[in-house]
């Protein structure tokens, strides 16, 4: 008890000295340095995803194939199908990349701030393996009220379903502890598992076969119709999670000391978890499970960066669509003309990135304590 | 050519060039190989293993997770495929391409076999051809029936799917392996299990209860528990008369379960197996 009191105090020390240290000059140059470096990576990441493929499109059509439904006319020859395929095909995949890994990594990022735990990803609240249910559930039993779309909301609808059961076991007296919130997200883990392990007992081959496919996570059924769907759930994330900048940073001192501040724990905990559960319950839903992102890409950036959420929320959207980006282009130019299923891919290259950064982190803090 | 095909949604197709096919499924790909157009398929699924120069071709991804731009890459006239092939988003940003996609029915019984070979034919505009096939199918299939019932007594046969020692699983009788038992005069062992859905995981007392005269299993199977020695060796399979009397057969997956132009084969191997006495020598 001492002993993870003391621990306690010294992380918060900790913060508070990195803190204090990133208001210097030299660390604001540092910061927007960083932040030039993501943006850089990100449009390389973005033309290479747009001009790469297993259809070959020169640049200079891309161009014209894009500036030709903004109306401009460039006077470059394409053909109808290099269009479509741009267009129907590439364009749309890219889009929901990044609205997907923007989200998962802003959720993350806000996540470990409400639950003070470094380990809060967007799966803590549940709304992965609820989603997993419904989209498995959806698969197994033929649900097919929404046609191609019945696995998506089938997913969407049971991630939230299982956020909400989260929620509101948590809540009593108008008040969630954090404690019993992490509780809560492995119970209902746990029995979310279940009912999916139930389902993929009663699954045919074929199904199966699906159902893998869908646990993978991928971005490649994109079309416009399922990004515009989309997109509100993912554009009310990544505008509102920024302003909850300055209450997370308070809250990183304790509960107490945040209210005593000023800050209604309670309000933005529960704004937080909801913004979160929509946006990660959409992403999931149409890109089945992508694992890392939600969880790596923040400490990716409180790494280099330090801890303050004004910088890393924002930060944590650019991280995250460029990892997605990234990881989707390897995952379909490698294997041409089939694919690499995109959750493997994002684990296999970010795992090993992250234990190199980790070490190289340790190594100039020096040894000791840490 | 043009030939017009209706797909399983319902829709008329109208297919005008088939010089270059994708064909999305491994069962698909046998019979567009038996019709002889093998020549023009230059990509297909990774289920796809028969015949051998199908399964040196380019592959687009296993037939439940493909990409629409490793299939558009290999500028197809023509995507056949039946409804396992997908995820549905994928087919339809080929439709929107302009490609031309055919999608027929997933062929799972006895007699849909030539039903798809006719379906296939009529999308590829050579309905002769597989008219033909498919009636000599219906023949072999009519005459393994014929010999079968002259059986006086019926050995119960079931077909057991596995992978390593831990998971082995009773195939049940809406798998296309029922009809195949019932029609080469065995008894169904998922009938007498009262089994129906597709796969379910063994006790090793079920197994013994059921007591099967004939184990049926994939070759790939076979070999994952260490072939016959490992299999008989297993907890319930060891109790049963297949074991002691040594009827185990194997068959490679796209054989057995494929559903296709050698489907008289399969029940062909099966009678022998069954009825030595009544198959023609």
């Amino acid at each position: 008890m001492m002993a993870s009191m003391a621990g306690r105090a010294l992380t918060r020390l900790r913060i508070v000295r990195r803190v204090s240290i990133r208001r210097s000059d030299s660390s604001r140059l540092a910061t927007s340095t960083l932040l030039g470096v993501m943006f850089a990576l990100f449009f390389v990441a973005l033309f290479a995803n747009v001009g790469m493929g297993a259809v070959e499109i020169p640049p200079a059509q891309a161009v014209a194939i894009v500036l030709s439904h903004a109306g401009v006319d460039t006077g470059i020859q394409f053909e109808p199908r290099t269009d479509a395929i741009l267009w129907n095909i590439r364009l749309p995949r890219v889009v929901l990349g990044i609205l997907v890994g923007g989200s998962l990594g802003v959720a993350g990022a806000a996540l470990q701030g409400v639950f003070r735990n470094p380990l809060a990803e967007p799966g803590i609240i549940g709304v992965s393996s609820g989603a997993a249910v419904g989209a498995v559930g959806a698969i197994v039993l033929g649900f097919t009220l929404f046609s191609a779309y019945s696995v998506a909301v089938a997913a969407f609808l049971c991630g939230l379903l299982a956020t909400m059961v989260v929620y509101m076991v948590a809540r009593a007296y108008g008040q969630t502890a954090i404690t019993t919130l992490i509780l809560a997200g492995i119970a209902v883990n746990a029995t979310a598992g279940a009912f999916t392990g139930m389902l993929i007992f009663v699954a045919d081959d074929d199904q199966l076969r699906s159902i893998t496919f869908w646990t993978l996570g991928h971005v490649g059924g994109a079309t416009w119709p399922v990004v515009s769907s989309v997109i509100p759930f993912f554009l009310v994330g990544l505008v509102l999670l920024p302003f909850w900048s300055r209450p997370l940073n308070l809250l990183t001192l304790g509960d107490r000391e945040a209210r005593h501040m000023g800050v209604s724990t309670e309000r933005v905990r529960v704004s937080v978890i909801v913004i979160s559960a929509l946006m990660t319950g959409a992403a999931v839903s149409v890109a089945g499970i992508i694992g890392f992102v939600g969880l790596v890409v923040p400490h990716v950036i409180r790494l280099i960066a330090g801890p303050d959420h004004r910088f890393l929320l924002p930060a944590s959207i650019l991280g995250g669509a460029t990892t997605l980006l990234l990881a989707d282009l390897v995952a379909r130019t490698v294997v041409i003309p089939a694919e690499l299923p995109l959750g493997v891919v994002t684990a296999m290259i970010g795992g090993p990135f992250f234990l190199w950064l980790v070490h190289r982190t340790r190594l100039n803090w020096g040894g000791g304590m840490e | 050519m043009p030939a017009t095909v209706t797909d399983v949604d319902g829709n008329e197709v109208v297919v005008e060039d088939i010089s270059r096919l994708v064909v999305l499924n491994g069962d698909i790909t046998e019979v567009v190989f038996a019709l002889g157009l093998g020549g023009n398929v230059v990509a297909v699924d990774t289920s796809a293993t028969y015949p051998a120069e199908a399964a040196a071709l380019p592959k687009i991804g296993y037939q439940r997770s493909l990409s629409s731009e490793g299939i558009l890459s290999m500028a197809p006239t023509l995507v056949i495929g039946n409804e396992s092939a997908g995820p549905p988003e994928v087919l339809e940003q080929l439709r929107s391409t302009g490609t031309t996609v055919v999608i027929l029915e997933s062929v799972t019984t006895l007699d849909g076999a030539a039903r798809k070979i006719r379906g296939v034919a009529q999308a590829l505009g050579v309905p002769n051809k597989g008219e033909q096939i498919a009636v000599e199918l219906e023949s072999q299939i009519n005459e393994v029936k014929t010999l079968a019932e002259k059986a006086e007594e019926r050995p119960t046969a079931v077909f057991l799917y596995m992978r390593g020692l831990d998971a082995l699983f009773l195939i049940g009788q809406n798998h296309l392996s029922h009809e195949l038992f019932l029609a080469s005069g065995a008894i169904s062992g998922a009938e007498v299990a009262g089994v129906t859905q597709p796969f379910i995981p063994l006790t090793a007392e079920s197994l013994a209860v059921v007591n099967p005269d004939c184990i049926v299993v994939l070759t790939a199977g076979l070999q994952s528990v260490g072939g016959r020695e490992g299999l008989v060796s297993f907890p319930g399979v060891a109790q049963t008369a297949a074991a002691e009397e040594g009827c185990i057969l194997d068959f490679d997956d796209q054989y057995f379960g494929g559903g296709g132009p050698r489907m008289g084969q399969v029940l062909m191997d099966l009678l022998r197996a069954f009825h030595p006495d009544l198959a023609p020598a």
